[in-house]
Order: C-alpha cells, then structure tokens, then sequence
C-alpha cells in the first residue's frame, strides 16, 4: 500500500474524529517539567488554545491512531462497511506531532483514539507505545487521554494508566438495546466490565501504599465515556438514568453526550438531519444538575411526561416553575441545598450568599451584584426589603423569565 | 459644627513601573498609617527605575518605618492586589488604596461580595486572570534554527500588564526549550536555565512563519464539524482581537461560508454501496452471528457449574441485569457438601463479578476461619445474582431485592443446587431463607435451628454477615460476631455429621 504524505493522513484521521464530543483536559494531576528538564505542564484546569467554527474548544490533538475498523457501527465514519479514506499513523508519526503542536502553544496533550484492526490487543498496544515514549523518551509532561478499546487485556489497561492521565471506554448509546441495534458487534457486558475493572484499579491506586504513603500514578484524571444522542429513540430520562448509573457505578468524571451528526455515506437506518444540539446542550445542564446542584436524575424530569427536556427553557427553571411550592426562598436564611434550587444562582453565587451574609443582610439589588441576571432570580426570592409577592405564582411567569429563543452556547 | 479641617496638599506617587507592586505597597502603607484620604492621592507610573517616593509632598518624616507598627491585611487582599496592579486601568493604584484603608475599619469588607469596590476589585482581578488564561491559551511560538541553536519566539498582544505575572508558567511548561515571548511593553526570554524580563518589542521582532503552521491549520480545519456551526459560540471564548496573531484564524470565514453546503452534502449523501474490503473483514472477524439463548430455557441443560455459569450471563429473568455490571455467579468446588447462600451481590462483588469479596464477605471468610469451616471446600452463592441498587451521587446505594426478583432468581439457585446436590444449605439472612424455602421466615426468630425441605435438603437459618457491620456499638458488634462465630461452629458439627 502507497503511503500518505503526513498531511494528508492528518486530514483523513482528524476528521475521522471530529464527531468524537469529548475534549476536556481538566482533571490531572498537577506537574511541570522543571525537575526534568523536558516540555509540559498540566495545572488545575486545562486550556483551550483554540476553537473551531463549531463553538467546540480545541485544547488537544484528537486524532485517531487508524481509521480503518473491524467494526461495522451504523452511526460511525470510520466503521467497516463505509467508503471513507483510509489512513493510518505510525508511531513515531503520532509521538513527532504531539511535540511538535505543543511546542509551539497549540495543544495541552493529545486525545488519541483508534478504529480496531487485526486485534482489539494489537491496537491498544500501539496506543500505550505511543504514551510510553512520550512520558519515558521524551520526557512529555502535558495531557494524555487513551480511549480505552474495552476488549483489550487488562495488562494493557494497568499499562495505559501509568502513562495516561485520563482513560475513556465508551458506552456507545445510552441503552444496551440501541448497542445492540446500531453497533451489533460490540457488547455492552464487556463495556461494564472493563468501566468496572478500570474503576477498580483506580480504587486500588488511589490507596496510600502502606510502604510509602505515597500513591501509585494510575490515570489520575480518572476515567470518562461517551454516549450518542439522537441516533435512536431513547428519551432523556432514560439517558439521565444511564448517567446516573455510569456515574455512581463507575466514579466516571464525565459523561459526555455527542448529538448524532450526520456523516458522510451514511447507513440507511440512521436519521438524516442536523444534530440536535439544543438537545446535547439540555443534557450537559441537565448532568451539571445531577453532579453540582444535588439533583436526583428522577425529580429533573418528575414534571415532563413525555421524559424529554423542555428545549425552550433551561432544566433548573422547569423545574422550579414545577415545583413553585419551594418558593420564594429566603436569600438570607434558606440553606444551601435549598438555594442551589434558584433558578439563576449557580454554586458560586450561592457560595458568595452564604459567605455574604454572616455580614450584612442581603438586599435585592446586593444579590444583583453577584449573579448574571436578576430578572429570573427575583420571582423565587425574598430579600431585604424585597418580596416576590403574587410574582412567585403568577401564570405568566415563564414568559417572563424565560430567556428570548436563540441559540445558546455549547460550553 | 466643627471647624473643616484644613486641606491637606495633594500626594502624587510615582511608581516605578506599571507593575511595581512593591513600590505601591511600601508608599500605600505609608500613607495609610497617616490615614491619608484616598482622595488625596494621585499615581503615576514614571519610567524610571526608581520610584521617588511622595514626589510632590514633604517626605513622610512621620511615616512609620518599614517593618514598625505596620498594620495587616488579610491575605486575600494581598493576593488580589497582586493581581489587580497588572490591569491596565490607570485607576488600580488609588482603588486598592481606597480599599487598604476601608480595610483598617472594616476588616471583613473582603468577604462582603455585594460592596461595590470589592465587586470592582474582584472584577479587575478576573480580567487579569482572563488575559492571563487567553495569554496561555493564545500564545502562538515560531521556531527559529535548528539543532544547539534551536529557539521559539511568539509575539502577543496582552489586554494587561501580564508578562511578569505569567512568564514563570511557561517556565514550568516549556523548561526543556529556550524561547521568548515578545509584547508591545515588555518581554520575557528563558534560555533553559534563567528567566529574563526585558523591554518591549515590535512583532517585526518576531519570525513571521513556521514550518509546522501548515500541519497546524490541516488540523483545524478538519476537526471541525460543519453540521454544528456555532460561530457565536466561538467567538465568546476566541474574541476577534486575539485572531491575527493565531495562524489558524485566517481559515475561519471560509470554513463558516463552506459550512452550509458541506452539511447539507453530507446529509444528503445517500448511502452507498459497503466498502469493497467490508466482506472481507466481516468474514473474518464475525463468521457467526451471535445466537441469543431463548430467555426460558438457558442453563437447562447445563450439567455443570461452569456451564451454569456462561448461560447465567445473559439472563434477562428480571429487570435487575439493566443497571449492574454483571451476573455473579457462585463460586467453589463441585464436589462440595455445604452451600453458603447470601442475599445478592453488593457494589465490590458487581464490580468483581465473584460472591463475598467486599466487606461482607471478609466478615464471613475471617468467622469461617475461626470456626475451622474450610471456605475451598464450601461453594458460595446468593439468592439474587444482580446487585440492585439506588444511584446516590458518585455511590451506590444497596436496595433490598423484592420478592418477585428472588423468585426469578432461584430458577439458578435451584440448577446450582440440582448439579451440586449438597446435604447442607445454610441461608445467610432473610432473603436467602426465602430463596431456599421459598417464603418469608422470621430470621431473628429461627436463628441456629435447621429445617428440612421436602427434597430433604437441610438449611441452616442464620443471619447474614453484613447485618454486624452494620452495628454501631463496638461490644453490640463483638457480642454479634460470637454468635455468628457460635452459628458457624454449629455449621461444622453438621458437616461433620
């Protein structure tokens, strides 16, 4: 077989991931290159050097290691029965762009996925060589990100983790029915197992050694999945209760939600239509609530019989409309659970309440100064000389509070 | 009233440079100790390297001296005044003096959110840390030479006064590199070993290319995905003034006009025809397709343990298999007498796929021990063989399987049983009592006594190991685990028997 120029197999195998929604690099561990000499850094929260037309932050080199698969998933590019190009990355070629983009500033690390050939083992055996020679040749101390292929040995698994700072398998869809329909050779089973697996070692890890006290490098920034959203007709409670799942079995740190694109030679038995990205994005507020506000995945969706997310306004605010039986809260002595609740108040704001008020008493227009915008705070609040009166319970209020239609940002 | 008092001449202080926090901090303490009004003082940032201290008034003979009755502030004011004198408002200076003094009287004003100079304080900081970050983010290097006198120079643009501030960070990122990064007021240079801030530069001063900006822009235009354009959205996280210094931005309006079409061409792409090879490789890899077991008659015919086992895999008898990870099946040699039966598998047996190896199972192995029951000889299993439980956060909460699961499980409990034919089944618990008996019996009640079925198996009724853990009282507890210990004893007699 003829080989591509570097260029062209990096068009072919970034665009092979660009459907891919996952991109954060937050999470790792700190570290720097002082004491080695070499290049990267990671600190508290990772950065987005650019962002591409889509709204979509690039903060790593995501590519795929091959886009040639012996999988045939309907709903993905690179799957066996699709006409797209082929390319594949050596080694070397992967581990040269990697330092040759962080050097000059573009990435944080590299976000390394790959269709599976010959063997799920050969594959995952490349991908760990390839964050071998970075961290131990060349001394790389930037983000690493493996996606994990779920049907590697568990020897490769302990190795990635050494090297890589977060490890992602992906559930696919968010029902083991719509795995079964839409990627028929993948198994669900074996993708709870290896999550399982991964979220014991990262346990087992996490443990101080009783000789050391110190504790083991395994994947510090834990691991994360993905599901696909719109390829089939799964509601949004079910998909909640996926998460919810997945995130108090598996300690995953993120679930990313990825609206179906349309691709290219696409199968027949997918949906053709723009990806529903309102959708993707009341599923991000709806997974904030469930993992920062104290939300039950159940109660989100209690007031929506049909177990979708109201596209028009925010999950927090249905909610509260649903629920105006809690309101008006009182802003100088509700407790924090309670005030997490206000549509409006995102933890931060209700941090500064709290810390606030042992202080002063807060008036309406002090709680202005600390959030965004008053005019949806105000009809579940009462304040220093403030009270929402009939506001609370007005039949009206939604149209008040709600936010004009428009396109909101992904991130 | 009082006689107004006399005006005091104003103050101007001249720093030595837009970021000379030292100076700032060693003229306002000065000041404050004289309890100056803000108002009183003017700032001014000379060029020179040295501040002249109180240029326009009489030098502060009465000033405390450094390090005297200096007062403190907290250290939040500390860290935030360090930030907010990088901003480029000329009005830094006499806004943190304003707030230094508020601060000798009202020494919580910092934790007061809603006040106006600490919102403006607060705001002026966050624009910092935001030039700060897109510093980070934005800087773009060029390499110039190669090998020993290899280097890589940026030219940025900052909002602020930021290079100091920010250049030990790319210290720590780039320590193996020797580069410099060049701004309109000042720059910095590491040459592998030593960090130097030097004086501002033009972008002719910068390389203008690099042979990897190619590569760079290949990647940026195929990572986007033209069916999610969300140009707003891009444009609140890379603001425009930051573009022309960014080699990948000069691709954004063509990628955004071309974007419509190439969505609506990759939808209307109609399907083709699979890829020649896809044969091929289907052949190869999926010969078969998977034949599901009918969901009546798996393990039917299994005639052993292992058999029994793969066909519990995938049973789909209740709704239970759909949140855990998978069956846990029993455990332990075929050969074995004794059956141990739990309740159902908790958050480290799911995780394991193996009976007893969470806390529970510790509890029984440690009891068995001192009992001199053999656990290699006993085979262990549970009445339900999925973990059901209740998602809470990032734990899992156990919930107690009802009474239509436990019967939809023992279709398996009764296959172990049927190919292990044991003489002795102890039931651990009030839902393995159910199991093996098949109704409900007060455990508390009949604890230690031992009841025939009809088959003529015997079941031991006691308490299952877990419920000890769960004693808060140490003496409760260790008065629990002697009787557990005592049942146990009882155990073996009836093994031996």
């Amino acid at each position: 077989m003829a080989t591509l120029p570097l260029r062209e197999k990096l068009a072919i195998l970034s665009d092979a991931a660009k459907y891919d929604a996952s991109c954060a690099s937050s999470g790792a561990a700190k570290r720097n290159s002082l004491k080695s000499g070499g290049i990267g850094s990671t600190e508290s929260t990772g950065i987005c050097h650019s962002y591409a037309p889509d709204g979509r932050c690039i903060s790593l080199l995501k590519i795929l290691l091959t886009n040639f698969c012996i999988y045939d998933c309907t709903y993905c590019i690179n799957r066996s029965s699709s006409n797209v190009r082929r390319a594949r990355f050596t080694v070397d070629e992967v581990v040269k762009l990697t330092l040759d983009f962080y050097k000059r500033n573009y990435i944080e690390g590299l976000f390394l996925s790959s269709g599976v050939i010959r063997s799920p083992d050969d594959t995952m055996g490349e991908m760990v060589e390839i964050a071998r020679r970075l961290r131990i040749e060349h001394r790389f101390a930037g983000y690493i990100h493996l996606k994990t292929i779920p049907e590697c040995s568990q020897e490769l698994i302990e190795k990635a983790g050494l090297y890589a700072d977060r490890l992602s398998i992906n559930v696919e869809l968010p029902t083991d029915e719509g795995v079964k329909k839409l990627a028929p050779e993948k198994r669900p089973e074996t993708i709870r197992v290896s999550m399982a697996r991964l979220r014991s070692k990262i346990d087992e890890k996490s443990e101080p050694t009783l000789r050391t006290k110190t504790r083991e490098r395994f994947a510090p920034g834990g691991q994360s999945t993905q599901m696909i959203i719109g390829a089939d007709a799964t509601p949004d409670a079910t998909i909640l209760k996926t998460s919810s799942r997945l995130y108090a079995s598996y300690r995953l740190r993120r679930v990313y939600y990825s609206a179906f694109s349309p691709i290219p030679d696409s199968s027949a038995a997918l949906p053709l239509m723009k990806p529903p990205l309102m959708r993707e994005h009341r599923l991000y507020q709806a997974d904030w609530l469930m993992r920062f506000y104290g939300f039950g995945e159940s109660e989100i969706l209690s007031a929506r019989p049909d177990g979708m997310l109201d596209l028009a306004i925010d999950p927090k605010l249905s909610w509260a409309l649903a629920n105006r039986a809690m309101f008006p809260l009182d802003i100088n002595r509700a407790d924090r659970e309670a005030l997490l609740r206000v549509p409006g108040l995102g933890t931060k704001v209700v941090k500064r309440i709290l810390e606030t008020r042992k202080h002063r008493r807060l008036r309406l227009e002090d709680v202005g100064r600390l959030c965004q915008s008053i005019a949806k705070v105000r009809p579940f609040i009462v304040a220093e000389g403030w009270s929402p009166g009939g506001l609370t319970d007005s039949a009206t209020l939604q149209a008040r509070v709600a936010p004009e239609p428009r396109q909101l940002s992904l991130f | 009233m009082s006689a107004l008092p006399k005006p005091l001449p104003r103050i101007t202080i001249r720093l030595a440079g837009q970021t000379d926090f030292d100076g700032w901090r060693k003229a306002a303490r000065a000041l404050a100790m004289r309890e100056i009004p803000a108002d009183q003082v003017g700032w001014a940032v000379s060029g020179a390297a040295s501040a002249d201290l109180f240029d326009g008034a009489a030098p502060s003979r009465d000033a405390a001296p450094d390090g005297g009755t200096a007062f403190t502030v907290p250290r939040s004011f500390v860290e935030a005044a360090e930030a907010v004198i990088c901003h480029s408002d000329a009005e830094r200076f006499s806004l943190l003096y304003r707030i230094l003094l508020r601060l000798r009287r009202e020494p919580d004003l910092l934790k007061i959110a809603s006040d106006p100079d600490v919102r403006r304080l607060e705001a002026m900081a966050k624009a910092v840390r935001r030039d700060i970050h897109k510093m980070r983010a934005f800087v773009r290097f060029r390499r110039i030479g190669s090998g020993a006198d290899e280097r890589h120079v940026a030219w940025f643009e900052s909002l602020h006064f930021i290079v100091e501030r920010n250049a030990p960070f790319f210290v720590r990122r780039f320590t193996g590199m020797r580069w410099t990064i060049l701004t309109p007021y000042a720059s910095a240079d590491w040459d592998g070993e030593r960090l130097a801030i030097g004086p501002g530069a033009t972008r002719a001063d910068a390389p203008s290319e690099d042979d990897a900006e190619a590569l760079w822009r290949t990647y940026f235009s195929s990572i986007f995905n033209p069916a999610r354009l969300k140009v707003k959205a891009m444009q609140a996280e890379m603001p425009k003034k930051y573009w022309r210094n960014l080699p990948e931005a000069s691709l954004i309006p063509d990628l955004i006009r071309g974007a419509e079409d190439k969505a609506r061409d990759m939808i209307q792409k109609l399907p083709t025809e699979p890829a020649p090879h896809h044969a091929k490789v289907k052949a190869r890899h999926w010969p078969e397709p998977d034949v599901e077991p009918g969901p009546d008659d798996e393990g039917a015919n299994a005639s052993t343990i292992p058999e029994l086992r793969a066909a519990a895999e995938g049973c789909r008898r209740c709704p239970l298999w759909r949140d855990a990870t998978q069956t846990v099946f029993g455990e332990g040699p075929e050969k074995a007498k004794v059956v141990f039966v739990g309740e159902q598998p908790g958050d480290q047996e799911d995780l394991a796929g193996k009976p007893f190896v969470g806390p529970a199972g510790k509890m029984l192995d440690a009891v068995l021990a001192e009992a001199e029951v053999d656990r290699s000889e006993v085979y262990v299993t549970n009445g339900v063989k999925h973990f059901k439980f209740e998602p809470r956060g990032k734990r899992r909460i156990h919930a107690k399987p009802n009474a239509g699961e436990v019967k939809a499980c023992r279709w398996w409990v009764d296959k172990e049983l049927a190919i292990l034919k044991p003489t002795l089944a102890v039931a651990l618990g009030a839902t393995a009592a159910q199991s093996l008996l098949g109704k409900t019996v007060p455990i508390t009640k009949m604890r230690g006594q031992v009841v025939e079925r009809e088959d003529g198996l015997r079941v031991f009724l006691t308490i299952h190991p877990s419920y000890i853990l769960r004693i808060p009282e140490p003496a409760d507890k260790e008065a629990e685990r002697g009787r557990f210990l005592a049942d146990m004893r009882a155990v073996r007699e009836l093994m031996a028997a």
